[in-house]
């Protein structure tokens, strides 16, 4: 076991197994609730602070630098059955210092938050770039970024979830347990999570840049076992991780979608109703033991926007990030077939029906953000235009490689004391210009079948062969939904996928999908990302039966 | 202060426990002290540094429990902390799962755990090992990207019990993936130690730089059911999932006697004492064992002792926490920190010989759970997948998906080579017959 594995399992963690993979959780410092709810630091004194590391590092010879001064505040509250299993409150601060001398970048980072601590973190990361570029071979290149000035930007939520007491949250989480138990699961586990960064941003360029930005994410797992034949199934919540307050919570009628007619699946838009999904959630798991299992072969896939957000980040979101294009995460994540020279080709990346963009900016998703780590203005582009791929994720030092003259805004770090790199922004598969129905999208399927909600995942290093399995599957026989199926997963080829596209639901269809852990980067980082869509059907997809006897 | 002795971090603990007016008070002090580079394009990407101890401390009023933490030394600052532990304390609800703190422990020594020359390492130390990396591919015109971590550290922990516990480690590793420039071929090679003098940059990267080109020019077999023989970074990751670390962590005593795992039984119970693998199958773990030494005690204090998890086949031993090894009147084992598959004496050259057909797979790759009830796990091979005839490498192959669980792999067995380390963990290189390869990647 490596020491910080180590670490995550000592009393901090008590109990809470979950909490590593969080970021900011396995770094903070745990702390009080009601710190969670102190001000953050006055933008004045932390300008001040900014300008140390900025003048210390220009002084130590640096020709650029950022500096990012962070308060990382995060929450969970664990349960499982009838006792919360922990809650975990922590706080995480201190500053991040990047530069460039030599042509190389150097970062370093403290949590000596003072103007003799900034300087000498800004020092130590000059000479990091100074060693570093003896062996460099390629300086980096800057794209030209204006400053801002003095600014700032607030994700728009109603309620900060820090300011709802513990009880209320522990009383929702109990009570979902409550109705999981009363209607027949064996186990049941629920948790909520919630994030605050607090981060400020300031760069040679002139921007010193406030920002608060806000994430929460409910989930359950209900779990029924059948003793007698010794099986047993699971299904996750519907719910998604938001960059929304507490009012995710509070359900509206209006952010409730129904599935196909048949399916008993409903989807969840700006609000979520856990007791309600919970409530579905123990009567699908139950039928999932005893329902069919899938003939593998080829089908017609009908995918929820919970289930499709993950294939779009993984066959879409990844492929494109142009660090993974041009090698840099060769060793780990790895590269792309989607090099500079196959876009050159022209060929199809998708059926005439795939218009896909990525933004920074839609309301209530994880990426939304006004500037990103380095000082960018947020935006939206094109990615995939009727089919065609157009355009990568590329951020300052990366533009001038497929010659433009900006970045697109999407560099981010989990947390003040890693490094900022290219991270995916939201990533989304516009909907159906044209009035189109779930029931409507299902009605013109013969053999199909209809997938909600997430499951298991896994895609080659080039993102070209990939396979999903997800939370609920229903049969579809000539236009309608027959019964629940069991053991399905497919397997597809990223092109093939994306050109068998046959259409989308319209608007009122569309809603996210959200990850908090994307993992990228060595040592690894997790980034949180939303992906809109609205359910979308795939013609002839390879389906496979994931039964076995051991 | 990164690394403090044992006096200097029994003393700070001694302090802040004289500070607590709790039932039961626990203080654990971490420190760690390391660097990275990364590199990709055969040139310096990232780097980074950490330097940090910190003070976690548990109060305890009754079966209430509250944590609070600091990073700073001074009296008042750890004043400051138990207190805000023991305000949490008071808040927090009851732990229907509440166990006493433990008392004196007995630990063994492993000191082979701490290597000074690792702790020493700088800077420039790892610029010259990553730029001797970069230089082979340089001059082989192949492109490198690879990542060098290392990192020293202790644990101290003390209760108002009488546990005391201490220990420094240290671990290096390295991990290098080499490609052609044409994107045709692709290699990988990793190793990780405590004794950072056994590393060797430039002889791992020469492994990947070979396999790299090796696999050039890959041809496409029909997915199906194939001998393999899986190199043990194939069977254990650094960074991902892997087909026998999933299957270590299926060992827990609770999820089994639940219903929720292999390990339950139909009706009720647990599968321990069962024969469920070929019987040249043993894992243990010992963590004094010098290729692979780590902590000898685990996070809540409980010593880890050389333990048989899988012997001959037969499952011995659960792992479980505190709480559920006296409810179910059960060994109290933790989880342990690494472990060791014994192993044969061939050499991989010597299994490649001894297969008439069959395919080598360097590494596998996204290695996700696809079915618990049975451990069904799907992945993809990646960097260096070879078809072999007659003992002899004959050509590479494209790459494959996979479909398998280490149950059934583990019974399906051919040969077992000699173990290396990989992740803290001894593995040997193992033959498998029957192994689920169910479509093809073009990946490379």
């Amino acid at each position: 076991m490596k020491r910080r594995d180590f670490v995550g399992l000592t009393g901090l963690a008590t109990g809470a197994l979950f909490v590593p993979s969080i970021p900011g959780f396995g770094n903070g410092t745990s702390v009080d609730t009601l710190r969670l709810l102190d001000a953050a630091d006055d933008p004045a004194i932390k300008k001040r602070l900014a300008d140390a590391a900025l003048n210390a590092a220009k002084a130590a010879g640096a020709t650029y630098t950022d500096v990012r001064i962070g308060r990382y505040l995060n929450q969970g509250v664990f349960t499982r059955e009838k006792q919360v299993q922990n809650i975990v409150s922590t706080e995480s601060y201190g500053a991040g210092i990047r530069v460039i001398a030599n042509g190389t970048w150097g970062f370093a980072s403290t949590n000596i938050v003072t103007e003799a601590g900034m300087a000498k973190a800004a020092q130590l990361a000059v000479a990091i770039a100074k060693a570093n570029s003896v062996v460099q071979k390629e300086k980096v290149q800057l794209a030209p970024q204006k400053g801002f000035g003095e600014v700032s930007w607030k994700a728009p939520i109603q309620q900060n979830a820090f300011t709802v007491p513990i009880k209320d949250k522990v009383d929702l989480l109990l009570n979902a347990n409550a109705k999981a138990l009363e209607n027949g699961a064996s186990f049941v586990n629920s948790v909520l999570f919630q994030v605050n960064e607090q981060k400020y941003f300031a760069s040679t360029d002139g921007s010193y840049i406030d920002q608060d930005i806000h994430r929460i994410w409910p989930t359950f797992g209900v779990t029924a076992i059948d003793r007698a034949s010794g099986k047993f199934r699971s299904r996750q919540a519907l719910s998604a991780p938001m960059g929304l307050g507490y009012e995710y919570l509070i359900p509206k009628a209006a952010d409730k979608i129904a599935g196909p007619a048949g399916s008993d699946v409903f989807g969840y838009r700006n609000s979520y109703d856990m007791l309600e999904d919970i409530v579905r959630a123990t009567k699908q798991v139950k039928e999932k033991l005893t329902a069919k299992s899938v003939v593998p072969g080829k089908y017609d896939l009908v995918l929820d926007p919970h289930h499709l957000g993950l294939t779009i980040h993984e066959s879409v979101g990844h492929p494109l990030e142009l660090d993974r294009v041009l090698g840099y995460e060769a060793n780990y994540a790895g590269t792309s077939f989607a090099t500079l020279e196959w876009k050159a080709k022209g060929t199809p990346y998708g059926s005439k029906q795939v218009n896909i963009v990525a933004d920074k900016l839609q309301p209530g998703s994880l990426g939304a953000v006004g500037y990103d780590d380095e000082g960018v203005k947020t935006k939206e582009w094109d990615l995939i235009k009727e089919g065609k791929l157009v355009d990568y994720q590329k951020i300052r030092d990366q533009a001038h490689i497929v010659g433009q003259k900006e970045s697109d805004g999407c560099c981010y770090s989990q947390s003040w004391q890693d490094v900022q790199f290219q991270r995916m922004a939201n990533i989304s598969l516009k909907p159906s210009p044209t009035k189109m129905s779930v029931d409507d999208l299902v009605k013109g399927v013969d053999k199909g079948i209809y997938i909600a909600g997430n499951g298991s995942f896994s895609i080659d290093q080039q993102r070209y062969n990939s396979q999903f399995g997800g939370q609920v599957f229903y049969a579809i026989d000539k236009g309608k939904i027959t019964g629940m199926l069991e053991d399905v997963a497919y397997q597809t080829n990223t092109l093939e996928f994306w050109n068998s596209c046959a259409g989308s639901c319209d608007a009122s269809d569309y809603r996210f999908a959200g990850f908090f852990n994307d993992g990228k980067g060595q040592p690894s980082q997790s980034s949180a990302v939303s992906h809109g869509s609205s359910t979308t059907r795939f013609n002839g997809v390879n389906v496979i039966n994931t039964a076995r006897k051991i | 202060m990164a690394i403090l002795s044992q006096d200097e971090a029994q003393a700070i603990l001694k302090k802040v426990i004289s500070f607590s007016t709790a039932d039961e008070c626990e203080v654990t002090l971490n420190g760690e002290t390391g660097g990275n580079v990364r590199s990709a394009r055969n040139s310096i990407s990232t780097s980074g540094a950490v330097d940090n101890v910190s003070l976690v401390v548990e109060s305890r009023f009754g079966k209430r429990s509250g944590v609070a933490t600091c990073n700073e030394f001074d009296d008042a600052t750890l004043r400051r902390c138990v207190q805000r532990a023991e305000e949490i304390a008071r808040l927090a609800p009851e732990s229907p799962e509440y166990m006493p703190l433990l008392g004196p422990q007995q630990y063994s020594a492993a000191p082979q755990a701490f290597a000074k020359s690792t702790a020493g390492i700088t800077p420039d130390y790892r610029a010259q090992q990553v730029g001797a990396s970069m230089k082979i591919c340089d001059e082989k015109k192949l492109s490198s990207a690879a990542f060098l971590n290392d990192e020293a550290g202790f644990v101290a922990k003390r209760n108002s019990k009488g546990l005391e516990a201490y220990q420094q480690i240290t671990n290096l590793e390295f991990s290098i993936t080499v490609r052609t420039p044409d994107g045709t071929g692709s290699g990988y090679a990793t190793a990780d130690y405590n004794d950072s003098s056994k590393f060797d940059a430039a002889a791992l990267t020469r492994t990947a730089a070979d396999k790299a080109a090796m696999s050039r020019n890959a041809k496409a077999l029909e997915p199906g059911k194939y001998t393999v023989i899986l190199e043990p970074a194939a069977l254990v990751a650094n960074s991902d999932a892997s087909l026998l670390q999933a299957l270590m962590g299926a060992l827990d005593a609770r999820n089994a006697d639940e219903g929720r795992s292999f390990l339950s039984k139909k009706g009720g119970g647990n599968k321990k004492g069962e024969k469920l693998f070929d019987e040249r199958v043993t894992i243990y773990s010992d963590p004094t064992m010098p290729e692979v030494a780590t902590l000898t005690f685990s996070g809540d204090g409980r010593p880890q002792k050389k333990t048989t998890w899988i012997e001959k086949g037969v499952v011995k031993n659960l792992y479980t926490s505190r709480f559920w090894a006296q409810k179910a009147g059960i060994p109290d084992l933790p989880r342990p920190s690494g472990w060791v598959m014994e192993g044969g004496t061939q050499s991989l050259q010597d299994m490649i010989k001894g297969t008439a057909k069959g395919i080598l797979v360097t590494r596998l790759w996204y290695i996700r759970p696809v079915d618990p009830q049975t451990l069904l796990y799907t992945g993809l091979t990646r960097d260096g997948t070879f078809y072999i005839e007659n003992g002899k490498i004959k050509h590479p192959v494209k790459n494959f998906r996979f479909n398998e669980s280490p149950i059934i792999m583990l019974n399906n067995l051919e040969a077992i080579g000699k173990p290396v380390r990989v992740g803290g963990n001894l593995v040997p290189p193992l033959k498998i017959r029957d192994f689920t390869f169910t479509s093809l990647s073009d990946a490379v």
